[in-house]
């Protein structure tokens, strides 16, 4: 289809990796970067993609989601989700593995890797478990899953409750170079929890969880990355507190890295108010200042990442009470809207550490090919319109499930094409 | 115009002062009516009430079948299973199934904070919070605020201490709603471990000792100490609770006036509160529970109203 | 523009009660076992006056009940917002003779309510009905025995009865439509 290339012209290239924030065009061919520059001009038979007026970056990169398949297929599949990724923007992301069956084996890794081929959509990497059905018992076998594809091992969905097993975890990653991402919740501080412990869940009567339950296991991981000298990535940090103790864990040089979702930097636990279960997810939302407390965290690096925690449910499933509705919203095709309408609009980011949160980053930390438009890079490109303004219908989107609270907010900034390998994976109908 | 009630009576967080005194006012000819030798009148004649509960509630639930009788409704009790997680049908399901009944009221208790309004805004009949989770428990706000406006002659100023688990109680939040928006000043008094940590900002005074509650107040609501819904480690033990919080003869001996005892009910006698006060000159425990049945008729009544649109009506009231 | 045409004045009023007064006595055969029952509102304060009229003349003191009968109406259901309801207390009915005292008698819906709530309260030996102004009007078979005064009315006219304990001062008033 693209046999001889695609020329991505005339757009506002943003390349963090390169130090890049200029109008040029992008040439693409045999699923790599070819060159980046003023006026290349179109090769014979390349296809067009017109960028005048948008942003053209490396594909974005989600380290954080989850895709149902294996086990509820119902909600999301990996084909699915990879559609609802390259929607989004994203090239590519990285799928925890709390399926089920869980991926704690090289068959689980195959099989997840063998469906995002067959999509052909957002490249898809397996996160494998820490421990065998992510019971916190007994390590699984870091050196299979990595053979057969996975970039990382996490428990998400769950803590990694023996500090016994996080340390040990953590050392015999350092044979495989990666890291280990954690799920921070003291689950004894947390039990029967459905929010933020404040003034919201005494209003409501609903037990709350206290930022206390997340900042312990941080300071915890802090200190266990300190002794193994392995890497942990920390999972959807919502807190304030947790920002500090990953700043100040960052200038003693420890190997933390941290991520944070748009709902985090977005909503407060005032959004829970009227009961909405949409507003219902682990960890739970916040206050204001620890709102505030991630948007800082963004700008200044503490937090490296920008993710989703994309997490499908049935509307069935969302639509009882509050206490018994499952935790999680969905979020591929609302992040960058939200991220630049949050962010980008209001001074927080420039478009070019926005771009390094969501593509560059991501990429370098977990080791992954992309966030680059480096010549020979590989061919993932988003290109979006920052200024577009449209208003989220849930009903549009591509992912399987509709469990989110933005319904109707109206944002700025979405994905107009995304390429991955080389091939087209998303293009936005003109309305 | 009289300030009109909502659709349904979910909490009194959502309520105006006025609408609450519509209905400690409504209550009044009510209690007169359960004074007569025939308890009963016609004004809901015809309606069909389901009371739903959840959780199992004798006092509740006969306080408002007695209430619904009175008002010659129809009432159908239903005892239904836990929750939506465990064994049968939806909390969403029972609704539809009510609705296709054509039910008028729902009276609900339910083991899930926020399950009255989930249910009010699935269908559309009066939902009436019987106690939802640890959220409110309107009626029983309600009934106390009542008591305490016949014992004192108002509401405006008056001093009363809320004593015992208030972080899992809904009678706490109702009565904690429903006295600051009439202008009484509330405490509450409990060890830490039973009081939300940020209760302050619900604008009342934190008594950190029962001795500190029976100096500063006018009246003790005096909790349950709920034993069902604690997880353990609260407090050590009853013993302990007793002695150090109980409320006690000789700790109210010591009183500067004489306090007014209330207690939702039912009591762990022995435990929050002793016997001997309960059953003292002080305590208006019995008043409580006549006052409940005139408070929820007066909320029966005034939700059960003919829908706006049917107000031709609205010249009528004063038609011979 | 709606007019107000006066009908009874405040002499008129008392020289009225007065002779209803002597009328009750006289239908009753004495003031034994008589309870006076004004409906609320204003039939209550006319029912006042009644028994201290009855109190002058024949020096004795007839009981005086007060009923609210909001919740026996017959349009509860779709009189839209909740009326507030008034005080009901009554002395024993059993076996006495009942004199219903209202303002103004019209359609006689307030009164059938008026007798279910006090077939609830007990079995009176009989029951009257006496009110101050007749304004024709009915949609039930209900009349007065002791009537005040009786007025040709349209259903676009109001009667308005004026008390001087509730509203100032004594009077009854046709409001008309123009």
């Amino acid at each position: 289809m693209n046999g001889q290339g695609i020329l991505v012209r005339g757009g506002r290239v943003v390349d963090p990796s390169r130090g890049q924030d200029e109008v040029a065009d992008v040439y693409l061919i045999e699923g790599r970067v070819e060159a980046v520059g003023r006026n290349i001009g179109t090769p014979d038979g390349a296809m067009v993609v017109d960028a005048r007026g948008q942003v053209v970056a490396p594909g974005l990169i989600d380290l954080h989601v989850h895709l149902r398949e294996p086990g509820q297929e119902e909600l999301e599949t990996v084909a699915s989700g990879a559609m609802a990724a390259a929607a989004g923007g994203f090239s590519a992301v990285c799928a925890m593995p709390n399926t089920d069956p869980v991926c704690d084996n090289q068959g689980v890794v195959g099989f997840v890797k063998a469906q995002a081929q067959r999509a052909g959509k957002a490249r898809v990497y397996p996160i494998g478990a820490v421990s065998l059905g992510q019971q916190g018992q007994q390590l699984a076998e870091f050196g299979e899953l990595v053979g057969a594809g996975a970039v990382a091992v996490s428990d998400d969905g769950k803590p990694v409750v023996s500090s016994h097993l996080m340390r040990t975890a953590l050392e015999y990653a350092r044979t495989f170079g990666i890291p280990v991402a954690d799920h921070c919740e003291e689950p004894t501080l947390s039990a029967g929890g459905v929010m933020h412990e404040g003034t919201v869940s005494t209003r409501l009567g609903l037990k709350g969880i206290p930022a206390a339950a997340e900042e312990i296991m941080v300071a915890r991981d802090i200190l266990l990355a300190e002794l193994t000298g392995g890497h942990v990535h920390l999972c959807h940090m919502s807190t304030r507190g947790s920002v500090g103790l990953i700043r100040r864990a960052k200038a003693h040089g420890v190997r933390v890295t941290a991520e944070a979702c748009p709902h985090h930097f977005t909503l407060t636990h005032e959004a829970c108010a009227g009961y909405d279960t949409n507003a219902k997810m682990s960890p739970p939302l916040r206050e204001e200042a620890d709102r505030e407390a991630i948007r800082q965290g963004l700008q200044d690096g503490t937090i490296d990442v920008i993710v989703t925690d994309h997490a499908p449910h049935h509307y069935d499933a969302k639509e009882r009470e509050f206490d018994d509705a499952p935790n999680g919203i969905i979020g591929l095709e609302t992040s960058l809207g939200l991220a630049i309408t949050e962010l980008v609009r209001s001074g927080v980011l420039t478009i070019s550490e926005l771009i390094a949160r969501m593509s560059t980053i991501p990429a370098r930390i977990f080791g992954l090919p992309g966030g680059t438009l480096a010549a020979g890079a590989p061919a993932d490109v988003v290109v979006f319109d920052p200024g577009v303004e449209w208003t989220v219908r849930p009903e549009t989107f591509y992912s399987r499930s509709r469990n989110t609270p933005f319904t109707g907010r109206r944002l700025f900034g979405r994905a107009t094409t995304t390429i991955v390998r080389g091939q087209v994976a998303y293009q936005r109908a003109m309305d | 115009m009289v300030a009109a009630l909502a659709k349904d009576l979910t909490g009194l967080e959502y309520l105006s002062a006025e609408q609450i005194e519509l209905i400690l006012d409504t209550a009044e000819p009510f209690k007169e009516v359960s004074e007569r030798q025939i308890k009963k009148v016609p004004a809901l004649r015809g309606k069909t009430i389901v009371n739903l509960f959840f959780e199992a509630s004798t006092r509740t639930r006969i306080s408002f079948e007695f209430a619904e009788k009175r008002l010659s409704a129809d009432t159908v009790n239903v005892a239904a299973s836990g929750s939506s997680v465990s064994k049968g049908e939806t909390l969403v399901d029972t609704a539809r199934n009510l609705e296709a009944m054509r039910i008028d009221m729902v009276v609900i208790r339910h083991g899930a904070s926020g399950a009255a309004q989930f249910l009010g805004q699935r269908i559309r009949s009066n939902v009436i919070n019987a106690g939802d989770g640890k959220h409110e428990h309107p009626t029983q706000g309600l009934l106390d605020m009542l008591t305490l406006r016949d014992r004192f002659g108002r509401l405006d100023g008056l001093k009363v201490a809320i004593c015992g688990d208030v972080l899992h109680s809904r009678v706490a939040r109702s009565n904690i709603w429903g006295l600051t928006k009439l202008g009484a000043q509330v405490g509450v008094c409990g060890p830490p471990t039973l009081l939300p940590r940020n209760v302050h900002e619900l604008g009342v005074t934190v008594l950190p000792r029962i001795e500190d509650a029976i100096q500063w107040a006018d009246a003790l609501n005096v909790l349950r100490l709920q034993l069902e819904r604690m997880e353990a480690g609260f407090i050590p033990s009853l013993r302990e609770y007793n002695r150090v919080f109980g409320v006690t003869n000789e700790r109210l001996n010591r009183a500067p006036k004489d306090l007014v005892i209330m207690h939702p009910g039912p009591m762990n006698r022995g435990v929050e509160i002793d016997s001997d006060v309960a059953d003292g000159a002080h305590s208006v425990i019995l008043p409580q529970v006549t006052n409940g049945v005139a408070v929820r008729m007066a909320v029966l009544y005034l939700l059960a109203g003919g829908r706006p649109e049917s107000a031709q009506a609205a010249g009528k009231g004063e038609e011979r | 523009m709606p007019t107000t045409i006066p009908l009874l004045d405040e002499r008129a009023i008392a020289r009225a009660l007065s002779r209803m007064a002597s009328e009750i006595v006289e239908r009753c055969g004495g003031t034994d076992e008589v309870v006076l029952v004004g409906i609320q509102r204003r039939g209550v304060e006319l029912a006042e006056r009644l028994r201290q009229q009855i109190a002058r003349t024949e020096n004795a003191s007839v009981p005086v009940g007060k009923l609210d009968i909001t919740l026996y109406r017959d349009d509860l259901q779709t009189v839209g917002t909740r009326p507030i309801i008034g005080e009901t207390s009554l002395p024993d009915l059993d076996a006495r003779i009942v004199v219903i005292v209202d303002d103004v008698l019209y359609t006689g819906r307030t009164i059938r309510a008026a007798l279910d709530e006090c077939a609830d309260f007990g079995r009176p030996r009989r029951i009257l009905l006496c009110v101050l102004v007749d304004r024709g009007g009915r949609e039930l078979p209900i009349q007065a025995d002791i009537v005040g005064s009786v007025v040709r009315t349209t259903s676009d006219d109001r009667v308005n009865v004026l008390v001087s304990e509730l509203d100032g001062r004594d009077a009854v008033e046709l409001v008309r439509e123009a």
